[in-house]
């Protein structure tokens, strides 16, 4: 009966120890659906446009997400913008160069000022954004959503919970190197960026 | 037809099917367009995903590159005037 039960509690203790600990999300969507749009002020019309090659890992735990640290990467020959003659300029070298710099990315190192309600943490994420490949330390306030046992409603034949990232904040394009020969007359310094992203932790 | 009035003709025409097919395409204000963000929901997580279809949308730029056009028709059709018969003697 001793043996038994010793043998129980180690089974709870390892299950427990599996629930708490933090999982690892991955970005890569496979409905294609997360994204990050941008937007800049200009004279005859805003330029919007957005990025859906998102990918990356974040480690995340429901119990303890001030912990949570990861890197978002967004392709950035994904880029896109209604007009074809626009996304060349974007794509080419002053604006984005994407042929040297494929990869724009956040990498969050902690969280700030956490607080969570429920399934649903709001924080300011610390961390480096890379952008045309200058590196800057920024604050983002971002919200997780911790979506439980909730993956097998988006992929069939999956088991496992998704992690939902929302963060909207502004650049300034010339602390990038974006450009910088533009007239803020002509197109806006600030670049307002909204990232919704979902991420899977398969279990 | 005198070459000068083939000129004006064609710069009337170029004016009058630009406006016609920006008109017609929805009278887009902004930059042309040649692709247009479709949004869709998911359920799940909430979040708009955008895709982008193909779809030409003219916009002020395209008005103002065939207004430009006609009025470099429109100008060159003056360079053909028409020459001053002679008088003839009574």
């Amino acid at each position: 009966m001793k043996k038994q039960l010793s043998t129980l509690c180690a089974i709870v203790a390892v299950c427990g120890a599996t629930l708490a600990a933090p999982q690892t999300f991955d970005f890569k969507d496979p409905k294609g659906v997360n994204n990050a749009v941008f937007k800049l002020d200009a004279p005859l019309e805003a330029i919007t446009g957005s990025a859906n090659g998102i990918s990356g890992k974040v480690t995340f735990d429901p119990a303890n997400p001030a912990v949570t640290k990861g890197k978002i990467v967004v392709a950035a020959a994904s880029l896109h913008v209604p007009n074809s003659m626009m996304k060349e300029h974007l794509h080419g070298g002053q604006w984005m160069d994407v042929a040297k710099n494929p990869e724009l990315t956040f990498e969050a190192k902690e969280l700030k000022n956490v607080k969570t309600t429920g399934d649903k943490t709001s924080a300011d994420a610390a961390g480096t954004l890379t952008l045309k490949g200058v590196a800057r330390e920024v604050t983002v306030p971002v919200t997780l959503t911790y979506l439980k046992d909730k993956l097998s409603q988006r992929v069939p034949n999956l088991k496992g919970d998704l992690l939902v990232v929302r963060a909207s904040f502004t650049v300034k394009r010339s602390d990038y190197g974006i450009n910088p020969g533009a007239p803020e007359e002509k197109v806006s310094d600030t670049i307002d960026l909204t990232l919704s992203i979902a991420g899977a932790a398969v279990r | 037809m005198a070459f000068r009035h083939i000129l004006q003709l064609a710069s009337l025409a170029i004016v009058f099917a630009a406006v016609v097919l920006w008109l017609i395409t929805g009278a887009n204000r902004g930059w042309t367009k040649t692709s247009e963000p479709k949004r869709t929901l998911d359920e799940v997580t909430g979040i708009e995903g955008i895709t982008y279809e193909k779809r030409y949308r003219p916009g002020c730029d395209f008005l103002g590159a065939a207004l430009l056009g006609a009025g470099i028709l429109a100008t060159a059709s003056l360079l053909f005037r028409k020459q001053p018969t002679p008088n003839r003697p009574a």
